[in-house]
């Protein structure tokens, strides 16, 4: 049940965009049509879904304080915790070459309409993000593979309804210097003002 | 971008001044016309996430700042010498090798603002400012260009962010870096709007300051 309240609490009251502001970059730069919002919601959910169990492991038998006991008592005082940036966006980065490869043979059309923004996951900060929250919270295994799901998830609502209002846009009359970026950010307000009822809700 | 193309003529002359006027359009251009925050559209995450008060965002400011100059200066030092398919994850290493360094120095010397920025430290990894000058200035540039690169766009990052602090705190607690501004001129009852301290308010403070450094400097998108 717990986990449930952590899955829900992350896709809608801690939503990666909303609360923490995690991987605007490309959310703001690919919300411009749902079939391509979908498509990279999607390959957000997969890398975390992969990453974070990962940096679990790599962060809890190898990192942190103590971590390295398991291979002998004397390096029970290792503390290798400033390594963790670097081994964290390795790992995150190598992932996602990997993913890259993997979609350029399956689906040759989503790749070529995710084009440059592909490699561009590695450098999603809502991926490292995550790995950094899950390492400062101490989520358990289950807790953060759980975690990188509902967060996920609600990275993709998120990217996928502003595409849908951006979508909806086109038609309307924006003034100059507000066109783009400008009546995004006011979207992404607006927006924010209604994922803050969630707020209330305590699990 | 456009200053690229106007680098070979002028390269061949033996001895060209540190602060020539081409340079100089390195660190003016981010302030003003290609501002990455307002113009580029990189780097917004933690241009809303720290900005709710002014002392963690100069903090951030400076960290970031310094991370974009000395891997600028890094990468084009050594840009002859990586193959190109390995270059976003050399990249990638120096950028967390600098935003450790950066990282360990304030947990020594700031640890209530490194608590206060938490992960957004370890954020500046993946500050698209830094991969993007990068990817598209350091590994075409020499050394002291790009660190001048590297300067300019984030002193343009910089200005932006402390602007989004200054409205959200004065606006939202109604304190200037701690300190209360509308007290000390006499409207202690001045209400303060504490949406400005939520996300949805740096949502709303940034798109002004977009909207008017936009029309200032007269770019229009599409």
């Amino acid at each position: 049940m717990e986990l449930f309240n952590l899955g829900i609490k992350s896709i809608f009251i801690d939503n990666m965009v909303f609360a923490y502001f995690l991987g605007m970059c490309s959310f703001l730069a690919v919300s411009k049509k749902v079939s391509t919002a979908v498509g990279l919601g999607a390959a957000v959910i997969f890398v975390l879904t992969i990453t974070m169990p990962v940096n679990w492991f790599l962060s809890n038998y190898v990192l942190s304080e103590g971590a390295l006991s398991w291979v002998s008592e004397s390096f029970a005082t290792i503390d290798l915790s400033f390594l963790s940036f670097i081994m964290f966006i390795a790992v995150i980065a190598a992932i996602v070459q990997l993913v890259e490869m993997l979609i350029e043979k399956l689906s040759p059309s989503l790749y070529g309409s995710l084009g440059i923004f592909l490699p561009l996951i590695a450098v999603n900060c809502a991926i490292l993000g995550g790995a950094l929250w899950m390492d400062e919270r101490d989520y358990g295994l289950a807790e953060s593979v759980v975690f990188a799901v509902g967060s996920g998830i609600g990275w993709m609502l998120a990217i996928v309804a502003l595409a849908a209002i951006r979508e909806k846009l086109k038609y309307s009359h924006v003034p100059d210097g507000l066109k783009g970026l400008g009546i995004t950010m006011f979207l992404t307000g607006l927006m924010g003002i209604a994922f803050m009822s969630f707020m209330g809700i305590q699990l | 971008m456009s200053t690229e193309t106007l680098e070979k003529p002028i390269e061949k002359k033996p001895a060209e001044p540190l602060f020539s006027k081409r340079r100089k359009k390195y660190i003016n251009d981010p302030l003003s016309s290609d501002n990455p925050i307002t113009i580029q559209v990189l780097g917004i995450c933690s241009a809303l996430a720290v900005t709710t008060q002014m002392r963690p965002t100069l903090i951030m400011a400076i960290s970031v700042t310094l991370v974009i100059v000395f891997s600028n200066l890094l990468i084009s030092s050594i840009r002859n010498l990586v193959p190109s398919r390995v270059r976003i994850i050399v990249q990638l290493a120096i950028v967390a090798t600098f935003v450790t360094l950066v990282s360990e120095v304030l947990k020594a010397y700031q640890y209530d603002m490194y608590k206060q920025l938490s992960v957004f430290v370890g954020l500046i990894i993946t500050n698209c400012i830094v991969m993007g000058r990068l990817e598209a200035f350091a590994m075409g540039n020499k050394p002291w260009d790009s660190v001048l690169d590297g300067l300019g766009s984030g002193l343009g990052y910089s200005w932006i962010i402390l602007a989004v602090a200054f409205f959200r705190e004065l606006l939202g607690s109604g304190n200037v870096f701690g300190w209360p501004v509308f007290d000390a001129i006499g409207l202690s009852g001045f209400p303060t709007n504490s949406l400005m301290v939520t996300p949805v308010g740096a949502f709303f403070i940034l798109g002004i300051i977009i909207w008017v450094q936009r029309t200032k400097s007269g770019y229009i998108e599409r």
